[in-house]
């Protein structure tokens, strides 16, 4: 029987970031496993708290934990920020035995101990499918594509607390995209910050920090940005349009790992929702008679 | 039956205002075996010392009790009075009822402070009927040094020690003395080059007649303990025959192969037979046997053709030396934290990005760039440098949570340097705060930022990288509240000062104590700064934590007066608690010589009337027992005891609570 993995998609990805999750779910059969979406679940959140007193903030993450710890002892994640905040909040319900009782009593009423291991789709290709494996079923090598593996922080930081790779110097996306048949491109900003929740309020800023990290990437050569994040892709995508308006001029296709992954792996490009415009990676695979 | 004094002092109103000493005096004297009791105003006074004198003649006391303050305080004194009482000053105890009774209890009654007196008196006294009369114990003296560590501290002590008239063997682990201080350029705060001020001290450290030095040497085993020291220094195999190398260089003039210099911190080359730099003492090249192909697969042997006096030996090897000594010095310094850990900064994989030891090689004249400040990867003059500093300092998370104390200084000074020599260029200081302790330190400071030009920024950096030929350097300026990127031509990096690898194992080989950085504990960190736990041994300079030249030198001054005096006499008395086995019952389990922090236990033999050994047991040797007791809970047969802290004593002192 082929290898189920419960799934929390996350609101972003079950509504405007579609294209993330189907090439994910379509990917995954591919590669010989389910990526089984939970029969319940509610929005992470979407921000961890940093107060400790905040207990409140903690309900929505424990919740979605709870629930899903009843269908298996792993949920995987696709969206950084859940991702981060799952994988957090997981920690303190597993070792903060005085928040955890707060958060039961006072919000979930449901016991919760933090069993469960919260795990990103990325390494759930590394370390469970394996790298190697993923280059074998490539069906479409995605040759000599120039690709800035843009990380955020999201993935990353705290390192003691969520880090699925090395804080400073990660490489598991460029392993990833090197098994796709990519030409992963080292730039400066791939683990610098998008501007996050800025999108509120803040947009200067993100404007400023968005426009580097492309700048960044595409200075160093990349042809493609690849991301695992709906809030940096909105960012990267909201800030070029800004600068565009502008008078500026950035033209690199900014995609999900997922839809490059689909690609390689030879999926329909009409599901994997590959964008428009600036955003369309098609002229460039045409040209490179990929 | 024994002859107690009990002698009750009331510290003034220290101790009388929550004790009543006459009842305390009075009760004492119901209990069979005391014959004496009294309390006294001030019994460390002139007067209480003679009283208790006269008492124990008067009275023919064979054991004195003075209850008074801890006995950290005058246990010596009253001792003292007692030996010249004609009584064994170990037949006298001291009950606390000061720091432990009438300091902490303050009930108006006196009740509660009284009662504990008693309790406690009762106590001392049922342990001192179980005393027994101890000598003390006389240790004859070696009167020759071990100074371990060539660097400033080091030599400064070895010189002290040998103008005292003092034998020394300095032992140095690289081929040249002079430490991290020969690599410096100018020194802080007064600009002196480091290499004139240093290198007349270690000619003359050479020279003196009472000096030993042995180079590209280690510490091998030491056994013994003060005064008696057996320590094994392994000389490493040099290749070069010491006693008829003329120091001509010919050899490394001719060697064609090259490998990084580690004295340049691989800013440069050396060749594969070498002295670190051109002052080196001594003025004897060693070959690096890991680069030499002679020795690795028998080619070459290009220095042994031109060597005149033929004091090239391939066939060399490791030699153990075995000196007897009476005091050790440990001065073995400190390293710099790798820019390697700092992924931040490039892992140490941008070339431009340079640490504070490195940015010193590049400013000295007799460094690889011959003191032009020119940037490693492409040898341009920097036009701009940023200098970082706390890095890995004052940071739990990914380094240490320490200051290292100097940074702020060295930064100072290399904004200064970078300045004279590039009189254009701007240097940029990231800080988090200054720290510039210490006399005519602060005024440096400012002098680097008001007469010097240096830009000041209070923040962190946050990430430092390539773009176009130039190091992109992003952080924070925390008083204008905005963030800087500046452009930079080369960064210099002031990371943490870090105990030499290998410290910890250095300290176990001397059973010395050690903080989880690796730096040494000095037996007390105010009183007793240059003594450790273990007697005998003493630390100077950086091996203890981040200090600067005029602190290591004090440091090694210090511990030079210390070896002196303890030179000064022939033998030396010291405490006789010590432990003692019961030989009958020991069994051998050796649980307490693995237990024994100081390695103080040995196994003795036992013989037949033949002389044949017909078992081992464990012994003690009183010279290096601290008494601190740790083996006597250890023991399992109960056969370990500790003088005067018998278990019969201790239990005699419970059972009379
Ligand atoms: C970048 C920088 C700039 C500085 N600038 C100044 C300045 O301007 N003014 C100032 O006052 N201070 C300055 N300092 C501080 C100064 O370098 C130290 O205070 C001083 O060098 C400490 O001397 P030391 O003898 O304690 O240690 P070290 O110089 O480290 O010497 C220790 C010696 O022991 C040897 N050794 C180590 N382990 C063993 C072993 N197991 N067996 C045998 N030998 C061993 C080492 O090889 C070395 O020779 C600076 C420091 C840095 C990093
Ligand atoms: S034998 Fe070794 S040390 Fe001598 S010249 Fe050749 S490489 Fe240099
Ligand atoms: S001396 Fe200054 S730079 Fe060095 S760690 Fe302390 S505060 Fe930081």
């Amino acid at each position: 029987m082929m290898m189920k993995i419960p799934y929390y998609p996350g609101c972003t990805l079950n509504t405007v970031a579609k294209g993330f999750d189907v090439s994910a779910r379509e990917s995954a059969l591919v590669l010989g496993f389910e990526l089984k979406e939970l029969d319940q679940w509610n929005c992470c959140g979407a921000s961890f708290p940093l107060t400790p007193d905040n207990v409140m903030g903690l309900a929505a993450p424990a919740k979605v934990l709870a629930n899903a710890s009843s269908e298996g002892d792993v949920v995987a994640t696709l969206c950084s920020v859940c991702y981060n905040v799952l994988k957090r909040t997981n920690k303190v319900m597993r070792d903060d035995r005085d928040r955890r009782r707060e958060v039961i009593s006072g919000f979930i009423e449901e016991e919760y101990e933090g069993g469960l291991d919260v795990v990103h789709f990325l390494e759930v290709l590394r370390d469970k499918v394996g790298f190697d494996r993923v280059r074998g079923a490539v069906k479409r090598p995605l040759k000599g594509i120039k690709a800035g593996a843009y990380y955020g922080c999201m993935l990353l930081r705290p390192f003691d607390d969520v880090g699925i790779d090395n804080a400073e110097a990660p490489v598991i996306f460029e392993d990833l995209l090197r098994a796709l048949g990519c030409e992963p491109v080292e730039f400066p900003n791939k683990i610098e910050c998008c501007g996050a929740h800025l999108a509120m309020g803040g947009e200067d800023i993100v404007t400023r920090l968005s426009s580097n990290v492309m700048a960044s990437a595409a200075g160093s050569g990349a042809e493609i940005i690849v991301t695992s994040c709906p809030l940096c892709q909105y960012n990267l995508v909201k800030s070029r349009e800004r600068m565009m308006e502008e008078g500026g001029d950035l033209r690199i296709p900014v995609l999900y790992f997922t839809q490059i992954l689909g690609l390689a792996l030879g999926q329909d490009e009409d599901i994997l929702e590959l964008g428009s415009g600036l955003h369309d990676i098609r002229p460039l695979l045409e040209e490179r008679g990929i | 039956m024994s002859r107690i004094g009990v002698f009750v002092c009331q510290c003034g109103n220290n101790i009388a205002s929550t004790v009543n000493t006459k009842k305390v005096a009075d009760e004492m004297a119901k209990i069979p075996g005391v014959v004496y009791t009294g309390d006294y105003k001030f019994m460390c006074s002139s007067p209480g010392q003679e009283m208790l004198k006269e008492v124990v003649k008067e009275h023919k006391l064979d054991g004195v009790i003075v209850s008074a303050c801890s006995p950290h305080m005058h246990e010596k004194t009253f001792r003292k009075a007692c030996e010249s009482a004609g009584l064994n000053p170990f037949r006298c105890e001291i009950t606390n009822i000061r720091e432990q009774c009438s300091w902490v209890h303050h009930d108006k009654t006196k009740e509660v402070g009284t009662i504990k007196s008693i309790d406690l008196t009762r106590m001392t006294i049922e342990r001192l009927k179980r005393n027994r009369p101890l000598e003390k114990i006389n240790i004859p003296i070696k009167k020759k040094a071990l100074v371990i560590g060539g660097g400033i501290a080091g030599i400064q002590a070895a010189l002290d020690i040998a103008e005292g008239g003092r034998e020394v063997v300095l032992v140095e682990k690289e081929p040249s003395i002079g430490g991290n201080m020969a690599r410096l350029s100018e020194t802080f705060p007064t600009m002196d080059c480091s290499q004139c001020i240093l290198t007349p001290k270690m000619v003359e450290a050479e020279l003196h007649e009472n000096i030993t030095i042995h180079t590209w040497s280690e510490i091998e085993r030491v056994d013994g303990y003060i005064g008696n020291f057996t320590v094994q220094i392994r000389k490493k195999a040099k290749y070069v025959n010491e006693d008829l190398c003329t120091g001509c260089g010919e050899c490394i003039e001719k060697c064609p192969f090259k490998a990084d210099s580690e004295f340049e911190m691989a800013l440069n080359k050396r060749k594969v037979i070498y002295t670190p730099f051109p002052q080196s003492v001594p003025n004897i090249p060693v070959i690096d046997a890991s680069n030499c192909p002679k020795i690795q697969k028998d080619k070459c042997g290009a220095c042994a053709i031109v060597c005149g006096p033929k004091a090239i030996d391939f066939k060399q090897e490791d030699r153990i030396i075995t000196e007897e000594i009476g005091a050790i010095v440990v001065a073995t310094g400190y390293e710099l934290m790798p820019n390697t850990r700092f992924g931040e900064y490039g892992y140490g994989r941008i070339k431009d990005v340079i640490s504070g030891l490195q940015f010193e090689r590049l400013a000295s004249s007799s460094g690889p760039t011959g003191g032009e400040i020119r940037r490693p990867s492409d040898g341009e003059i920097p036009e701009s440098v940023v200098f970082i500093q706390c890095v890995g300092s004052r940071d739990e998370k990914k380094g240490v949570a320490y200051c290292s104390k100097i940074c702020c200084m060295y930064s100072a000074k290399h904004t200064m340097l970078y300045r004279h020599k590039v009189h254009d260029g701007q240097a940029y200081v990231f800080y988090m705060d200054i720290r510039s302790g210490g006399k005519r330190y602060d005024e440096f400071v400012r002098r680097a930022i008001e007469h010097d030009g240096a830009m000041y920024l209070r923040g962190r950096v946050s990430r430092v990288y390539e773009r176009g030929g130039k190091t992109i350097v992003q952080g924070a300026d925390t008083l204008s509240g905005t963030q800087v990127e500046i452009e930079a031509d080369m960064v210099v990096l002031a990371t943490a000062i870090v105990a030499r690898s290998g410290a910890d194992q250095l300290a176990q080989r001397l059973g010395i104590g050690y903080d989880k950085y690796s730096f040494y504990n000095e037996y007390h960190p105010k009183l007793r700064p240059v003594e450790t736990v273990t007697a005998g041994i003493f630390l100077a300079g950086t091996c203890v934590g981040p200090m600067d030249i005029p602190e290591s030198v004090s440091m090694g001054s210090a511990a030079a007066a210390k070896v002196l005096s303890l030179f000064s006499a022939d033998e030396m008395a010291r405490e006789p608690i010590t432990a003692f086995v019961n030989e009958p019952i020991c069994n051998a389990c050796w649980d307490c010589l693995n237990a024994c922090p100081y390695s103080a236990i040995e196994s003795k033999g036992v013989k037949d009337r033949k002389g044949n050994i017909v078992r081992w047991i464990a012994n003690v040797n009183d010279g290096v027992c601290q008494g601190c007791g740790v083996c006597v809970a250890a023991c399992r047969s109960k056969c370990i005891d500790l003088k005067g802290y018998t278990d019969e004593q201790v239990y005699a002192a419970i059972n009379a609570f």
